[in-house]
């Protein structure tokens, strides 16, 4: 059986600058993140929750903000783990 | 300084694991080094792997491989709203060595395969995060910077298998040209049924397994479907085009939902418990997206160099990553012993993938991608091939048959595909895969 499993880690590995997704009228990766981890917030800010994090890259891939993404892979043993239950 | 190792590779799945295998084989010093907690961790795939490739690199490797199933069916569905034509076929043969093609877990399958690596020995280092390469003032890149405390290591060549987002390579400079159309997004659930139910529902015995392919039935987003099955669970999922994806305003869970409710799909889903979601990108650009191979002091291999096969009817990846990997691996060899990594040099990894099924295969289907992502392929041929079927098998009497010429006509009307294009795709097509 395959399950999936969150190893936080302490540091996000993903932040996101929400002065510049203000400004954005699509704000695609609120619908486009397979796991759901981007909320638009009241101010017309993203509030981004890195935990459940697949790591797979759609995220950065169709933001059009510039800088509004920074993105590297968790510490090492952190983050998704696809694995045998 | 002198190098620690020879060889370092960033990333154990298959493109790592087999360069890795290949270079220690020949008794170079080899450090694999994997962000995961085990080879395999990060990865995911639709579920099906053709390891042919293995034949030369491990023989008899059907007896070792951890396998869920044998595909010894191959079907291709085309999906329109309502209904559904599928094309299948049946090869008893797969069902024995030399197999054709398994389905499996990657958690199991990269782990078998890095501790090949392993046995040839090659060190493997988990649970450590390449960080970024090591360069001297020309800018030659001389190892990599881990996330280990004291985690520079210095080698006398790099090989990036880090995947389809490869920090590594664009760090190097050889993604100049980066195009958000080359990639697509898989996303995939993992369902459980108990093996009795999955193998009366899907007519298999023993380790039989049966591969569906999915044209249509992604809501308009380009892309397409796949349903697989594993020992006691079925892998259904879809792959999106991104930009697609980023323009629908659709959620990627949305689209599987709506796969799963499709009336050809839903009784085979039904009852199963969902075990996993999980999503990967996918480098599906081919030839168009590939990037700079070498540079000095550094290869790249697998989907970090863009090698993954998406050509409608054949979609493979893991394969094309072992085949990679391997020739970075005899090349990683012949430069090392050299004591000459510079690109160079390097630029014969290019010339034995040009000579390979990696790059013949990538050259030949070139126009696959833009063909079946087009918007033609993806809705209107579904729905003309569907409403063509059932106008054959619609009984009509007491008005005789109308004749297939009169139904081609009527579909094709309906489905709104002029035969301008149609004759124009049909050649592209047999262009393609003739």
């Amino acid at each position: 059986m395959a399950t999936v499993e969150f190893r936080v880690a302490e540091r996000p590995h993903i932040t996101v600058d929400s002065e510049v997704c203000r400004s954005c009228i699509t704000k695609a990766c609120v619908h486009a993140c397979p796991a759901q981890l981007f909320v638009p917030t009241s101010d017309g800010g993203v509030l981004f929750n890195y935990e459940q994090c697949f790591e797979c890259g759609t995220c950065y891939m169709v933001c059009t903000g510039e800088g509004a993404l920074t993105w590297s892979y968790p510490e090492g043993g952190h983050g998704v783990v696809f694995r045998r239950s | 300084m002198a190098d620690a190792v020879d060889v370092v590779v960033a990333g154990a799945g298959p493109a790592g694991a087999a360069a890795a295998l290949v270079a220690a084989r020949a008794g170079l010093r080899v450090l694999l080094v994997e962000r995961g907690p085990f080879p395999g961790a990060k990865n995911m795939y639709g579920g099906v792997i053709y390891p042919r490739v293995l034949d030369t690199l491990l023989p008899d490797w059907w007896d070792e491989m951890p396998v869920q199933r044998w595909v010894t069916r191959r079907a291709t569905m085309v999906l329109a709203e309502a209904k559904a034509l599928t094309v299948e076929f049946r090869g008893e043969d797969w069902d024995a060595p030399p197999y054709n093609g398994a389905t499996a877990y990657r958690a199991d399958f990269d782990a078998w395969l890095a501790g090949k690596a392993v046995d040839a020995g090659a060190q493997l280092v988990c649970s450590t995060t390449v960080t970024g390469l090591l360069r001297d003032a020309s800018g030659r890149v001389t190892g990599v910077r881990t996330d280990r405390p004291d985690g520079d290591i210095r080698a006398a060549l790099v090989i990036a298998c880090d995947g389809v987002n490869s920090f590594l390579a664009k760090e190097a400079g050889l993604y100049d040209e980066w195009s958000l159309s080359h990639f697509t997004v898989g996303v995939k659930e993992v369902l459980a049924l108990p093996r009795e139910v999955l193998e009366d529902r899907f007519n298999l015995t023993g380790d039989e397994g049966l591969d569906i392919e999915i044209l249509g039935g992604t809501q308009g987003i380009p892309g397409g479907g796949f349903l697989y099955t594993n020992l006691d669970t079925i892998a259904v999922g879809v792959v999106l085009s991104l930009a697609g994806l980023r323009d629908s305003g659709r959620r990627p869970e949305q689209i599987i939902a709506a796969l799963k409710q499709h009336p050809a799909i839903a009784p085979l889903v039904r009852g199963a418990e969902l075990k996993e979601y999980s999503a990967h990108t996918i480098p599906e650009g081919g030839m168009d997206g590939m990037p700079g191979l070498a540079a000095d002091g550094m290869l790249v291999a697998g989907d970090a160099a863009h090698l993954c096969l998406a050509s409608g009817i054949w979609l493979e990846g893991v394969n094309f990553a072992i085949g990679s990997g391997a020739l970075a691996g005899e090349t990683a060899v012949e430069a090392v012993r050299a004591g000459d990594t510079s690109a160079h040099a390097l630029r014969r990894y290019r010339h034995r993938l040009d000579d390979s099924f990696v790059l013949a295969n990538h050259r030949k289907l070139r126009g696959a991608h833009k063909l079946i992502l087009g918007q033609r392929a993806q809705t209107r041929y579904p729905e003309l091939a569907c409403g063509i079927a059932q106008r054959v098998f619609t009984v009509t009497d007491p008005q005789p048959k109308a004749g297939m010429r009169r139904w081609i006509h009527a579909e094709r009307k309906r489905a709104g595909v002029r035969l301008r294009d149609l004759v124009k795709d049909g050649w592209t097509g047999w262009r393609t895969f003739g």
